[in-house]
């Protein structure tokens, strides 16, 4: 057992430094101060989501057939965002304070510290949850705007209930964002899961989504669970649960973290983070809890953008962002965050190269992408992985609403074997800019885009930090990879010769979980008399894709110019990142203490890592433009097909996924299945034989006793006479003394 | 009990030489009693099983009667009356319900009748 302490101890120090940290952050260790006079319409954030939650709920009760829960959701969501700035304007000039709303739970049973427990329905109110509200708020508005459109197939019926859920999860979001403490976010957390679980099963008579909600919210449910316990260990060593009280007791550590003396941190405090960090990686989809993400593809597309990609998932980096103190006095806490989420963008990255349904490489993608967050908070850049959780929100909510306009219009199709040249054809035209727009984010295109620099400074960070040289090398590589992938998808779908084959449903409802194989099979029923392949041809000609209306196009319009003005604030305002990184360490985010600044082959990490990066994301690029686009002439086939043998089976093993979702069901489905039946058995036969015997014993008796009712009258009389006789006899015999 | 035996003894066996004594008019009620019993028993008819009900009945009254007279109580003869009035209104009662029976089966016999069986 000591060996094999040792053996991690060595792994992990080795790998990552005991006191990392990017030579930029501020030095020394003053506590974060923060004032108890909020700005009271903070609340007006939340309320204005839940609001539109129940109004939409009362369209719901009245069965309201138009498009009113779509303008109530944009409106009050708009209002939450506009409420969102004003209290950002608040804190960038009175500083960080807490809005006290109301008392929620409030026990006190003694006088001493940890004999109290006190969670208020307050707001912790610092650049960090500003910077996250800011974002949430706003994509929330534009993508419901979207949906307007988008669900319009559903009004009438599920259109109220889909509004309802997105409302209150933006209200969910909200609190989890806005906690003053550990339970009003574990109030929000599990919101959010509820909203996902719902909105993942939006189109519940498909079994594959009712299949995908339950896997999303039961992998949930295994994160949350060491979330909870995370939160139950901080009240027993720190008897509190609220941040300012928490983060003052952290204080006392931070001083023997600095000095590199973990042996001084009471064990207890150091594995608060490890929990913490389970509740982490299941929320944010990191291994080994990342199977539910791309199943949650299942839900309406508004949703994977939204939920999936953009907010929701990056609570796990928001929750390991709120108590960095927390995870700075763990030993190895930053080093396992930074190995899993490295692992996860490298997994991911090769899962999503291999993928042909387009809003699966998507997810796998955005997976990948949280490694990358997870990866920059492990090495202390947190203002790195804030940056990306930013600009990666703006982008991949527009790569999702694309991919859902294409969709859309093409009956569900999103096999990129099947589509071509979508850019192109007519109407589509902003739809291609937006998936150019994003794809060139994505990867990580040099200088122009705000992906860029986030990812960049992630990447610096790892090469700057001397024990995370290996962290950085996985992200590079997946750099390259992510940047072929996401242009597989641009040049295959988007441009190229036009060719289209529209999906196998007649509304654009979300189409997964089942192989694109069957699609063309469908499709081959429509005249029996024609060949197969002329079928094909014809239903493709009888189809017409309908292109996407106003509400799309403007919003796809005003992400694809966000990601592009997201860059000023990142470059214009100076220190690194300038304005996520202002946001970022005037909050709780901030990364303390010093570090050495490792030299990348004798050049400044960050400054090497700009070229180093643009060099990888133009070559991933161009390996997919030669591989995807140059010289194909249909949808069907390209280049790339010819490389596959060279791979060996390691691409099929890629196609499915590395087999995880079945390495789960051989480890804990089928297992759990065996056990279940098990106990079914032993309930049927040993728990309900036993209640059946205490039930058949009055039974048994009774039949025996039965055949003296015989209903007839002589009977009873002779039973009578007998037993007078027979009594008479006993007294006789009794009281007669021989 | 003990005392009733005791009773019985000091009564004696009837005498033919002797006017009647309590042991006399014991042994008329037993009998009377007996046959009743015998008749409900042997018998299907409803009315006659009634009227064997009504023997057991007064061969109790005799032996009631007799006992009040040999220790000169009157509170065995006042039973007796009371007895004698329920039995009253019992027959009138029993007799419409054997009616009813009948109607229903068009038979007096009492085998006709057992629904109640378990």
């Amino acid at each position: 057992m000591t060996t094999l302490t040792n053996i991690l101890h060595a792994a992990l120090t080795g790998s990552i430094g005991q006191h990392g940290e990017v030579a930029h952050a501020a030095a020394g260790a003053a506590p974060v101060q923060i004032a108890a006079n909020g700005p009271w319409y903070a609340v007006l954030i939340p309320v204005f989501a839940i609001a539109a939650f129940l109004l939409c709920a009362l369209c719901a009760a009245f069965k309201v057939k138009s498009k009113l829960p779509a303008w109530i959701t944009v409106a009050c969501l708009a209002a939450s965002c506009g409420v969102s700035a004003s209290v950002y304007a608040w804190v960038s000039s009175h500083g960080p304070a807490i809005t006290y709303v109301f008392d929620w739970i409030h026990v006190v049973w003694g006088k001493d510290k940890g004999q109290s427990f006190v969670a208020n329905f307050a707001f912790y109110l610092d650049t960090l949850t500003c910077l996250w509200m800011l974002f949430v708020t706003g994509l929330a508005t534009l993508i419901a705007l979207y949906a307007s459109e988008y669900m319009s197939h559903d009004v009438g019926q599920g259109y109220n209930r889909f509004f309802a859920a997105f409302s209150l999860f933006v209200f969910s979001m909200a609190c989890l964002v806005m906690a003053d403490n550990f339970i009003l976010l574990y109030l929000g957390w599990e919101g959010v899961g509820l909203c996902s679980y719902l909105l993942i099963g939006y189109f519940y008579k498909k079994p594959s989504a009712v299949a995908a909600a339950k896997k999303a919210f039961i992998v949930n449910r295994i994160g949350d669970l060491f979330l909870a316990l995370g939160i139950m260990l901080c009240f027993v060593h720190f008897g509190t649960v609220e941040y300012k009280a928490v983060f003052a007791g952290v204080e006392e550590y931070i001083k023997h973290f600095e000095a590199g003396e973990f042996n001084k941190i009471p064990p207890v405090a150091q594995w608060i983070a490890y929990l913490l960090m389970g509740g982490a990686f299941g929320k944010s989809a990191q291994l080994p809890l990342y199977v539910w993400l791309p199943d949650a593809m299942e839900g309406p597309t508004p949703v994977s953008a939204l939920i999936h990609a953009a907010t929701m998932v990056t609570a796990g980096v928001f929750l390991i962002a709120r108590t960095y103190p927390i995870f700075m006095i763990s030993q190895y806490a930053l080093h396992s965050v930074a190995w899993v989420g490295a692992l996860t963008a490298l997994l991911a990255a090769t899962i999503g190269m291999a993928q042909f349904d387009i809003k699966r490489i998507m997810a796998y993608s955005t997976v990948s992408q949280l490694g990358y967050m997870f990866a920059g908070l492990g090495v202390m850049t947190s203002v790195g992985a804030a940056a990306h959780v930013f600009t990666h929100a703006f982008f991949k909510a527009m790569l999702f609403l694309s991919c859902g306009a294409v969709m859309h219009g093409f009956a569900g199709q999103l096999d990129l074997r099947k589509l071509s040249g979508v850019g192109s054809m007519p109407g589509w035209r902003i739809v291609g800019i937006a998936m150019l727009v994003g794809c060139l984010n994505l990867a990580g295109f040099p200088i122009i885009t705000a992906g860029f620099w986030s990812k960049d400074a992630i990447l610096g960070g790892a090469f700057a930090n001397p024990h995370a040289q290996s962290i950085g090398w996985i992200l590079l590589l997946t750099a390259g990879l992510t940047a072929y992938y996401t242009f597989r998808v641009y040049f295959r779908v988007f441009v190229g010769p036009q060719h289209f084959e529209p999906g196998d449903e007649l509304h654009a409802h979300d189409d997964h979980g089942h192989d694109h194989a069957h699609a063309g099979h469908d499709h081959g029923h429509d005249g029996g008399h024609q060949s197969h392949s002329h079928d094909k041809a014809a239903a493709s000609h009888d189809f017409h894709p309908h292109a996407p209306g106003w509400a799309i196009n403007t919003v796809l319009a005003i992400l694809a110019i966000s990601a592009f003005v997201v860059i000023l604030p990142l470059k214009l305002i100076p220190g690194e990142l300038g304005w996520v990184g202002q946001m970022v360490e005037g909050s709780t985010a901030r990364a303390v203490g010093h570090m050495e600044h490792a030299k990348f082959f004798g050049f400044d990490a960050h400054q090497a890592m700009m070229v180093v990066s643009s060099v990888v994301g133009l070559a991933g690029i161009a390996v997919a433009f030669v591989l995807h686009y140059a010289g194909r002439t249909s949808a069907a086939t390209s280049r790339a097909d010819a490389l596959l043998p060279a791979f060996g089976p390691l691409a099929n093993w890629a196609q499915h996924k590395w087999y995880v979702d079945e390495f789960y069901d051989f480890l804990i489905r089928k297992p759990l299945l065996v056990l279940a039946h098990l106990f079914h058995i032993i309930d049927q036969y040993l728990v309900d034989g036993l209640v059946d015997a205490a039930g058949y014993l009055p039974r048994a008796i009774g039949r025996l006793l039965r055949p003296s009712q015989s209903g007839e009258l002589h009977g009873y009389a002779l039973g009578m006479a007998g037993g007078v006789a027979a009594l008479l006899l006993i007294v006789f015999l009794a009281t007669t003394s021989w | 009990m003990i005392q009733v035996l005791q009773t019985l003894a000091q009564s004696g066996f009837p005498d033919r030489m002797h006017a009647a004594t309590l042991s006399h008019f014991l042994l008329v009620s037993a009998l009377m009693f007996v046959i009743g019993l015998i008749g409900f028993l042997t018998r299907r008819n409803l009315i006659i099983m009634f009227l064997c009900t009504e023997l057991m009945f007064q061969a109790a009254g005799i032996a009631l009667v007799a006992f009040g007279r040999y220790h000169l109580d009157f509170s065995g003869q006042t039973f007796v009356i009371f007895v004698l009035t329920v039995a009253a209104a019992e027959a009138a009662m029993a007799l419409a319900l054997v009616v009813l029976l009948f109607r229903r089966r068009e038979s007096l016999n009492a085998e006709e009748w057992k629904e109640l069986r378990g």
